[in-house]
């Protein structure tokens, strides 16, 4: 099918975005398009206005400012994937990446946007989970920062309002001996993922672990710390055991239930991707 | 900045050429290649960016034509498959098509072609498996895709050789 009508405006500016998203009672930002689009064209959303991000350049780029990394919103995943910053001080961005879309799409696609759209299989957002990122957003009534925790309300939806416009990730990267590990289950290559799982570790080699993420993806309305298992981690050496007694943790998380899989289902996979990723975390820390 | 629904003048250039047509904002860039410019190499399957078969090069990179709109490609070099080569002088890719059946009905043939094109110019010396992961977003429904992978290879270690020469 082919897109509805609606007025199109291409600012160069984020104040004039801002205006221009606010001026309509339904209007779209618009950044890579390659989840928009298609919901256009399938009809699925009628804006009466869109508003392109794609000329708005101040929303592009990576910036490292004292002890933190922050990502412009309309980062193209092509350009996270590639950028020594990121693959240096946040390894798991990296990982994730080559599991969203297709190269193609990754041509197009933004950081920004994978945020915004929030689907529950989505890698990008888990990742903003799992390095507990801070969304930084404007609008009308000017700028504030939400912790990604409470980013997401309900399935598919941000808690920004519809005259907000997320600007930037703020990220800060963890400090000393860190081992992360990433790990989906889909059934083809670019496909969206059953399961996923993200661990990131940090302490001493062969020592105890310091601290724990694990963020799990696929089996909920959005990603979810699994806080359980990372209190169980903390403290302890990492053993092939360990990892089996936190990995059962992972099952009960699962609450998401599509044609694609019952919430037990999706509970093993992603048991199943959290020892993986774990291992592969645990073997990065000892290597260092 | 424009800001009407209201078709007008959107002017691209495409292979190098500046060409324009009257459209809406809505169009998809696919649908104004094809309809408004009568550029009908570039195919449509989905619309939904599954397929690929809508694949043009945008500065170089391999996007989804049913992505995109054509208003959002003004002031950017558009490339489709019209100018990868010609019947006389065929692109290296499409030789190695050619020679290796890499296609049958063709339906595919020209998102895989320019996916590839950007592929190998980002990795020169593919495996067999980064092969199959870049046309990973590209469907084929009749060849099964062996053969498109082996006609890769060839073409990679072609253009290698030809770059070698220079
Ligand atoms: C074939 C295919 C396979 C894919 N596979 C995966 C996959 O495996 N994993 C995955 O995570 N994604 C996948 N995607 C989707 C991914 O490519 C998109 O990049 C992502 O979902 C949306 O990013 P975008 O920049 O394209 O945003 P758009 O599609 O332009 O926008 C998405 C939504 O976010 C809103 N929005 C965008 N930017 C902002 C902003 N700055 N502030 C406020 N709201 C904003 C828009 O209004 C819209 O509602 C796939 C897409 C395709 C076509
Ligand atoms: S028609 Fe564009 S991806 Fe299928
Ligand atoms: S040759 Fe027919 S779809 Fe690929």
């Amino acid at each position: 099918m082919k897109p509805p009508p609606f007025e199109y405006f291409a600012p160069t500016k984020l104040p004039e975005a801002v205006a221009l998203l606010s001026a309509s009672e339904n209007a779209r930002l618009l950044a890579g398009g390659q989840s928009l689009m298609a919901m256009l064209n399938m009809r699925y959303v009628f804006p009466d206005r869109i508003v392109d991000l794609n000329r708005v350049a101040e929303l592009d780029f990576i910036e490292e400012e004292a002890g933190t990394l922050v990502v412009g919103a309309m980062t193209r995943q092509r350009t996270l994937q590639r950028s020594p910053a990121i693959a240096a001080k946040l390894p798991v961005v990296a990982k994730a990446l080559r599991h969203v879309g297709h190269f193609q799409t990754r041509n197009r696609g933004t950081f920004g946007g994978s945020l915004c759209q929030l689907d529950p299989s989505a890698e990008l957002p888990a990742v903003a989970l799992a390095y507990e990122a801070t969304v930084v957003a404007v609008g009308p009534a000017g700028q504030r920062s939400i912790p990604f925790e409470q980013f997401p309300v309900t399935f598919m939806t941000s808690s920004l309002a519809s005259d907000e416009i997320l600007t930037a990730v703020r990220f800060t990267p963890w400090g000393g001996k860190v081992g992360t590990g990433f790990s989906e289950f889909s059934r083809r290559h670019g496909d969206f993922a059953v399961a996923g799982a993200i661990a990131v570790l940090a302490g001493e080699t062969g020592g105890p672990i310091r601290r724990a993420s694990l963020t799990l993806f696929g089996i909920a309305e959005a990603p979810k710390r699994a806080r359980d298992a990372e209190a169980v981690l903390v403290g302890r050496r990492v053993t092939a055991d360990l990892i089996e007694e936190v990995a059962a943790l992972c099952v009960a998380h699962a609450t998401l239930e599509d044609p694609f899989g019952s919430a037990e289902y999706r509970g093993h996979v992603a048991a199943a991707m959290a020892k993986s990723a774990l291992s592969e975390a645990s073997a990065e820390l000892d290597r260092q | 900045m424009s800001g009407a629904a209201a078709a007008r003048t959107i002017c691209l250039n495409v292979n190098g050429e500046e060409r324009s047509a009257t459209a809406e904002p809505r169009v998809t860039l696919v649908d104004f290649l094809r309809h408004g410019l009568r550029l009908t190499g570039t195919h449509v399957g989905c619309e939904q960016g599954v397929c690929g078969a809508c694949t043009v090069l945008i500065d170089g990179f391999a996007v989804r034509g049913c992505l995109m709109l054509a208003v959002q490609a003004e002031g950017r070099q558009v490339q489709t498959i019209e100018s990868l080569g010609t019947v006389e002088a065929p692109h290296a890719l499409q030789r190695a098509f050619l020679k290796h059946h890499a296609l049958q009905c063709g339906y595919c043939t020209p998102g895989m072609l320019l996916s590839l094109a950007q592929f190998l110019h980002d990795v020169p010396d593919p495996t067999e498996q980064e092969v199959r992961e870049a046309i990973s977003g590209n469907l084929c429904r009749c060849t099964g895709y062996h053969n498109i992978v082996k006609a890769a290879l060839d073409a990679a270690a072609e253009l290698r050789g030809a770059r070698e020469e220079n």
